[in-house]
């Protein structure tokens, strides 16, 4: 049964703006939902640099991606944001009551007045090797993910990359798959030593093969996979497989996002510079996502337009309610809020 | 400044001054040179500004950190002197330096 979650606003991914925008909509008691294709929050910041140092946030002359963002999930804990990770924002429609349906590819569905896009450079997606031909085989012997593990029952599989992804599916399929080999470019893992270890015993075995190499050619036929093109230290040779398993990281890609009719400047989402609105009332777009002229993509920058889009989307939420704008520092109501009075 | 040139994969030389401190990667996206798409913009979270370094200078680059070396797992065509160039810092000591723009990035 797919869920239906109303709320005051939902906010497609929780990188640092979407993060602060929570504190600054929670400010004026709009409750938000962060949906994010991540397992966790952070964007950009956690997924690509947890451990640069960012030098450009305001009054912290160092932080790292990884301390920001807990920082700011500190900040923003008074407001108890409802989090929906591994999930993409598939669908956003308008209802005739004039709020907004936004839909995951989970199937479930949230209500709300307003949207805020702060999907960063788009969503996180498993990155395509470089190697010719190979979407006639995707869906059928090429795979980015397992769905499901009958998918690879009696299969020969053949696993590429040398990370945790590849590790951890090597080890799983190897019960089920007719064959498993695992291919990296070098005999050094960046994943946990312990798969490590369990994949070379399984090796010494007989049980798995690794091999040396990068794939350079698939051959097949109507997208059925029969082999691969190995390039190793002793030059090519033919491995012949049903499936393959390309672990080759992450990358951001606009997704959806480009269907929903809202104006578009070159991949981005175009707003006003007053509220930081698209082209849709009651659709906002606020950090690397947007663009207006003079745009920087810099988180600070981010996280003053989710200040200044919280005061037209209260507006928006709450019509008729007069508000008063407060400072955190002198205001006892605001305190409050943030539970420090 | 330190003479660098860069080879676009068709062939195509750029001769670059380079600031010394600055990146290979930095004077290649400077210059427009073709091929290095730089994604991640140098934080070494990314493997699109791939480089071969030129044979002759291979040893006097040296060979890539712990983390770069993770990184070029994700590359094309990856060879013994492949190099991401946001991580190369140009220095006196490289003046004269030659890299060659692989075929495409990852």
């Amino acid at each position: 049964m797919a869920s239906l979650i109303e709320t005051d606003i939902v906010i497609i991914g929780a990188g640092p703006v979407g993060l602060f925008a929570v504190f600054e909509l929670g400010l004026y008691d709009l409750e938000c939902h962060l949906i994010d294709i991540l397992d966790r929050s952070g964007g950009q910041c956690t997924e690509l640099y947890p451990e640069k140092p960012i030098y450009d946030i305001p009054a912290w002359p160092k932080i790292s991606g990884q301390e920001l963002t807990e920082k700011l999930l500190e900040q923003i804990k008074p407001f108890s944001p409802g989090f929906h990770f591994n999930r993409m924002v598939t669908g956003l429609e308008k209802l005739d009551d004039g709020r907004f349906e936004v839909t995951t590819d989970e199937g479930e569905k949230f209500r709300a007045k307003v949207v805020v896009v702060a999907a960063g450079g788009g969503s996180f997606q498993p990155k395509r090797p470089p190697i010719p031909g190979i979407e006639a085989f995707e869906g059928k012997g090429v795979f980015y993910s397992v769905r499901r593990m009958e998918d690879f029952r009696d299969q020969d599989v053949l696993i590429v990359g040398g990370g945790d992804s590849a590790l951890d599916w090597t080890l799983n399929l190897q019960p089920v798959a007719a064959s498993v080999t695992l291919v990296h470019r070098r005999a050094e893992f960046r994943a946990a030593d312990d798969s490590v270890n369990k994949m070379l015993a399984l090796r010494e075995a007989g049980a798995v093969r690794f091999e040396i190499g990068q794939i350079t050619a698939l051959r097949g036929e109507d997208g059925a996979l029969q082999g691969a093109t190995l390039k190793g230290p002793e030059g090519e040779r033919d491995i012949p497989c049903s499936r393959m398993l390309p672990f080759f990281g992450l990358t951001m890609k606009l997704g959806p996002i480009a269907d929903w009719g809202l104006n578009l400047h070159e991949n981005l989402i175009a707003v006003d510079t007053e509220k930081f609105e698209t082209s849709e009332p009651g659709i906002f777009a606020i950090g690397d996502i947007n663009w207006y002229p003079g745009k920087l993509k810099l988180i600070l920058s981010g996280f003053h337009e989710a200040a200044l889009m919280a005061q037209a989307a209260r507006k928006i939420v709450n019509p008729d309610k007069r508000v008063v704008f407060q400072y955190t520092t002198s205001s006892t109501s605001l305190q409050k809020k943030l539970g420090v009075k | 400044m330190t003479k660098l040139t860069i080879v676009a994969h068709d062939g195509v030389n750029f001769d670059i001054d380079a600031e010394d401190g600055s990146t290979v990667m930095e004077n290649a996206v400077r210059n427009s040179v073709p091929g290095i798409e730089a994604e991640c913009g140098g934080a070494c979270a990314c493997a699109t500004c791939h480089v071969y370094v030129d044979d002759a200078w291979a040893e006097k680059v040296g060979s890539p950190q712990v983390m770069e070396e993770d990184m070029l797992d994700f590359a094309y065509d990856v060879r013994p002197t492949s190099r991401l160039s946001c991580q190369i810092k140009v220095t006196p000591e490289l003046d004269g330096l030659i890299v060659h723009v692989p075929e495409r990035q990852a």
